[in-house]
């Protein structure tokens, strides 16, 4: 299982990645193989204001739907137009080319509320 | 649960496994079901498909039972033909899909694992019921194995393996030839839409079939894998074949299924008197080929209309790699099953624009 030691994590298996003002939002290793072969992404609409924990997409692989939750609080700023195309990237790259969105944090002291990497390689280490 | 005798094989590659039909099956292994799908249409795939059944049927009276028991014509096969047909109970629904060999002296009745018992239960049932006393019975399945060899270079692979030429094989037919020194029934068919063979031969060879296929292939070039039941169920959909329990079951009539192909009203069948009264009031539903721009249309979801009126049921769909393409078989209300027909399935509460297309959505260049 690969874990970005520049990201931070929900327990949902999500991660959040500082970039400059932005912050990147994804899936994780653990998720892209638990998941199988995703074969389409539901994403939201570029400029939606969204709060920490909402469902902000899906994710669809070959056996089934699943939600996936925003690490913390903001605006879309921009989606991963890529992966309308090739929904694999996901399980290719999950920490760099599988990206999902960026948003603008409203609110940046949730970092501190997620999981370090260390605290989520135990935590993913579980399931 | 039951395992097959490749079980530990699976495992040992990575296989995810999960039940089917009673047994841990591998679903997928490392490469991925998507990649499982595409090296089958590409190459070989082989399937341990071992959980179905195989019923072996003779005695001087098994022509005039299986002719009497199945949907299809049979009576004018001849030895070595093999035949799709159809179980059907007296209401004219279906018990189960199958396939019928018919090989020197006897019988070859192929049954899927989920409804094994209930067939031979059926068999057995269909004698008593007709008091008939020169039909034997008997199912092989625990000491029968099969695998399915698929793919455009499956009949180079097992030619290059076998003492008899599999080439010369025509399609639908089998024969009885050593695959690397294992004595086999090979059956030129298969449930991908690709050319291949399915292989029957005795279970204790299990190991040394399947990995010596998978290694003669390697040493000679031929991209062979092992592939999961997640690949099978793509490709056979792509194909435009059906899985008992989602566009066929004990719920289904042939006629809406669009198999009165596999029904021979020549001849008497259990079910025909059902069917022909459903011929003569007219199907309620009709199964439908559909496509969707984005988004899965899974079994269970709901069809539309452009008002939003339920008009059908999603029975199966999912992403096909091939074609690339996000599609469903439905039951829908006859007046929507024209192709072209735009409708709506109901992805996650939300109505998707659909659309109703022909099925098979594939067939191999070299077959059509």
């Amino acid at each position: 299982m690969n874990i970005d030691k520049n990201a931070r994590y929900l327990t949902s298996h999500e991660w959040a990645r500082k970039d400059g003002a932005k912050v990147i939002v994804g899936i994780s290793d653990h998720a892209q193989e638990a998941l199988g072969d995703i074969v389409f992404i539901e994403l939201p609409e570029i400029g939606k204001t969204l709060k920490k924990g909402d469902t902000f997409g899906v994710v669809e692989s070959v056996k089934a739907a699943s939600d996936v939750y925003l690490p913390m609080s903001g605006k879309v700023v921009a989606v991963n137009e890529a992966l309308a195309g090739d929904p694999a990237l996901v399980n290719k790259e999950p920490y760099t080319g599988g990206w999902f969105l960026a948003i603008e944090p409203s609110n940046p002291a949730e970092w501190d509320t997620l999981l370090t990497p260390a605290a989520y390689e135990t935590e993913a280490g579980k399931e | 649960m039951n395992q097959t005798r490749l079980h530990a094989w699976h495992i040992a590659a990575g296989a995810k496994m999960a039940p089917f039909a009673g047994y841990d099956m591998p679903i997928s292994y490392p490469l991925g079901s998507v990649e499982e799908h595409l090296v089958t249409r590409r190459s070989v795939g082989l399937f341990d498909i071992d959980h179905m059944g195989q019923v072996e049927v003779t005695g001087p009276g098994a022509d005039a039972f299986v002719s009497g028991l199945v949907s299809a014509r049979v009576l004018d096969m001849k030895d070595n033909d093999a035949r799709y047909s159809l179980l059907l109970n007296e209401r004219g629904t279906v018990i189960d899909d199958l396939f019928v060999y018919k090989i020197p002296g006897a019988w070859w009745i192929v049954v899927n694992a989920s409804n094994r018992l209930e067939d031979v239960a059926w068999m057995h049932e269909y004698v008593r019921a007709h008091t008939l006393t020169n039909v034997t019975i008997v199912d092989r399945s625990e000491e029968t194995y099969m695998i399915a060899v698929q793919g455009p270079r499956a009949i180079e692979l097992l030619d290059l393996v076998s003492d008899a030429k599999i080439s010369g094989y025509p399609r639908f037919t089998s024969g009885r030839a050593k695959v690397l020194g294992v004595p086999c029934l090979v059956g030129r068919t298969g449930y991908t839409g690709e050319d291949g063979v399915e292989l029957f031969f005795p279970a204790e060879s299990a190991e040394k079939l399947w990995t010596g296929l998978l290694a003669e292939g390697k040493k000679r070039g031929i991209e062979v894998e092992a592939i999961g039941l997640a690949a099978r169920d793509s490709l056979r959909f792509e194909a435009g074949m059906p899985l008992h329990g989602h566009e066929i079951n004990q719920e289904i009539y042939p006629l809406e299924a669009g198999f009165k192909w596999a029904c021979d009203f020549d001849k008497e069948f259990v079910g025909k008197a059902a069917l022909e009264r459903l011929a003569a009031a007219g199907v309620t539903r009709k199964l439908i080929g559909l496509e969707v721009q984005g988004g899965v249309p899974r079994e269970g979801y709901e069809v539309q209309d452009g008002t939003g009126r339920t008009i059908g049921k999603v029975v199966a769909g999912m992403f096909c790699p091939t074609v690339k393409k996000f599609a469903a078989n439905a039951f829908v209300e006859p007046g929507f099953a024209k192709s072209g027909t735009e409708i709506k399935v109901l992805i996650r509460g939300k109505p998707v624009t659909a659309v109703v297309v022909k099925r098979p959505l594939y067939v191999p260049a070299y077959r059509r």
